[in-house]
């Protein structure tokens, strides 16, 4: 009963609507492609190997902190880890990315439909009677997504840098360095691309570039900020897809390519 | 003359032939059922149309609440299908005629009969935010200066008709009936059109945060996907409102900085 002693209808039952369409094909759709690309993140982050092919290296294990390739920053595994944990440079950066797209509006609401039937899709009946939304324990922590903002900016730059390495080959027989571009160049660089494309269009990003401010005449900048990012967002959906695609794809791209199933084509 | 005497050609008179099946539901708070009422449909017609028809011909006593007929005034809001919709905007070429048009009155609110429902909770609660408060005029002649790109944000949110299908499809109204703690989409627009008015200078985040329970949408999107007036409700309004409460209870960086004094209070 509601404010005032309202008689409201019925709670619906779970899945009970009266929609004719088919109201549960998108929540499908967000769960298997959700899941699939868990279950292969996962498995492709406790691999800890084949994920370098020359210049090539792996989004899921950039940057590599700790490791075995030539691309570590500080050096193979250290020796404080622990002998019975299992070991992979991924464990110690994927928390970044995967907390930025689990705290994501757009992510957040896809899954609460798709996993948690909260509701399955609109005007269509819940499983559970209760309800605390976003603002007790443990939903209340979405508000971090900010910070995971911060760090997923940060390795914008990193994976950007990581293209540009991608451009010089080096010559195994006679170690000699020099430029080139490979198809696997190009899926580093389209991955950048696609996850720019993402984090720039974010809704804090664009709270924090100006949407926070009442009055942006008189800050240009701050404006034509926010006017780039509101036209991401725009499509952020979209753009949360095609990245979330091309990152699992760039990891199975340099994959392959070292675990020789697929040969890496020069284009120059 | 002879051209004029012709019969219309045949596909027109095939349209005018079809015929819908309007499966309504009848009742008040008490409860009810549905009935089915076979109507003629012809080219152009909206489900209003033929509500009107049906109420005209076979149900006299059909209780249907429309004004506008044109989408604007917000009156004749209901669920075809399953789909919290306007009759008037919803066009009967759109929906599979072949089945019966499921019409219902809106779920978030008690029935008064048939279609109609009191939507009068939704007045009080816009009793319950806080008003606009302009800055003192900006010019002798009390008027203020704005800038045409700080308007036009807040301008999206006037489109609104009021016509409470946002409220209707949000399920934290239609499923958990948490009237009490969450004012609904269209108030979180209200508020959003009055807290990013660049005149405005009253502080609503606490009330947004507790009494209008902003922290209770789950970002379903479902609002903005019935809103007939397509006003970006989820990322322009609520999301916005969201991250200023962020600001105001949730950043601890923010925090620090306010109580430094490096920072404003949102």
């Amino acid at each position: 009963m509601a404010e005032g002693g309202m008689s409201l209808p019925v709670i619906r039952q779970f899945g009970e609507t009266t929609r004719r369409d088919s109201w549960w094909l998108q929540p499908v759709v967000v769960f298997l492609g959700f899941s699939a690309f868990i279950v292969y993140a996962t498995w492709a982050a406790f691999q800890a190997k084949y994920y370098t092919y020359g210049p090539y290296l792996s989004p899921f294990y950039s940057p590599e902190l700790f490791g075995p390739s030539e691309h570590s920053w500080f050096g193979p595994q250290p020796s404080w880890w622990p002998g019975w944990l299992p070991f992979s440079p991924a464990f110690f950066i994927l928390w970044a990315p995967g907390g930025f797209r689990f705290t994501c509006y757009y992510y957040r609401g896809a899954y609460y439909k798709a996993f948690w039937a909260d509701p399955p899709a609109c005007a269509v009946g819940e499983p559970r009677k209760s309800y605390w939304g976003e603002r007790g324990f443990p939903l209340v922590f979405q508000n971090v997504h900010r910070f995971f903002l911060y760090v997923a900016l940060l390795f914008l730059v990193l994976l950007a840098h990581d293209v540009y390495k991608a451009l010089w080959f080096k010559d195994e027989a006679t170690g000699v360095v020099s430029f080139g571009v490979g198809v696997g160049t190009l899926v580093l660089a389209v991955n950048v691309v696609l996850l720019s494309g993402y984090a720039m269009g974010c809704h804090s990003l664009r709270h924090l570039v100006g949407g926070g401010l009442d009055q942006l005449a008189g800050r240009p900048a701050r404006r034509r900020a926010y006017d780039c990012v509101s036209c991401l967002n725009r499509g952020h959906m979209l753009w949360a897809w095609c990245s979330l695609l091309g990152v699992a794809f760039s990891d199975l791209y340099v994959r392959l390519c070292a675990m020789g199933v697929w040969s890496d084509w020069r284009i120059i | 003359m002879a051209t004029l005497e012709m019969a219309p050609p045949a596909e027109k008179t095939a349209s005018t032939s079809k015929t819908a099946t309007l499966r309504i539901w009848r009742g008040d708070v008490n409860g009810g059922k549905f009935a089915d009422y076979v109507t003629p449909v012809s080219e152009g017609m909206v489900v209003l149309d033929a509500v009107h028809r049906v109420q005209a011909e076979q149900a006299n006593d059909l209780a249907v609440r429309w004004n506008c007929k044109a989408g604007k005034c917000g009156s004749c809001s209901a669920e075809i299908n399953g789909k919290p919709s306007l009759m008037c905007m919803t066009q009967l070429s759109h929906l599979p005629l072949e089945q019966p048009v499921i019409l219902e009155p809106m779920r978030a609110f008690p029935s008064i009969k048939d279609l109609v429902t009191d939507v009068s909770w939704n007045f009080k609660v816009k009793k319950r935010i806080k008003p606009f408060q302009p800055r003192p005029p900006d010019a002798p002649d009390g008027t203020w200066r704005m800038s045409q790109g700080d308007v036009d944000r807040v301008q999206e949110f006037r489109k609104c008709i009021e016509c409470f299908l946002c409220q209707d499809v949000c399920h934290i109204l239609r499923d958990h009936q948490m009237h009490d703690e969450f004012i609904g989409p269209r108030f979180l627009v209200h508020v959003a059109g009055l807290e990013m008015h660049p005149l405005d200078t009253a502080d609503r985040l606490k009330e947004l945060k507790e009494a209008h329970g902003v922290g209770l949408c789950n970002i379903t999107k479902c609002c903005t996907k019935v809103c007939p007036e397509h006003i970006k409700i989820t990322d322009n309004a609520i999301i916005p409102l969201k991250e200023r409460v962020v600001d105001e209870f949730y950043d601890p960086v923010l925090r620090v900085l306010r109580v430094l004094g490096l920072r404003g209070k949102s």
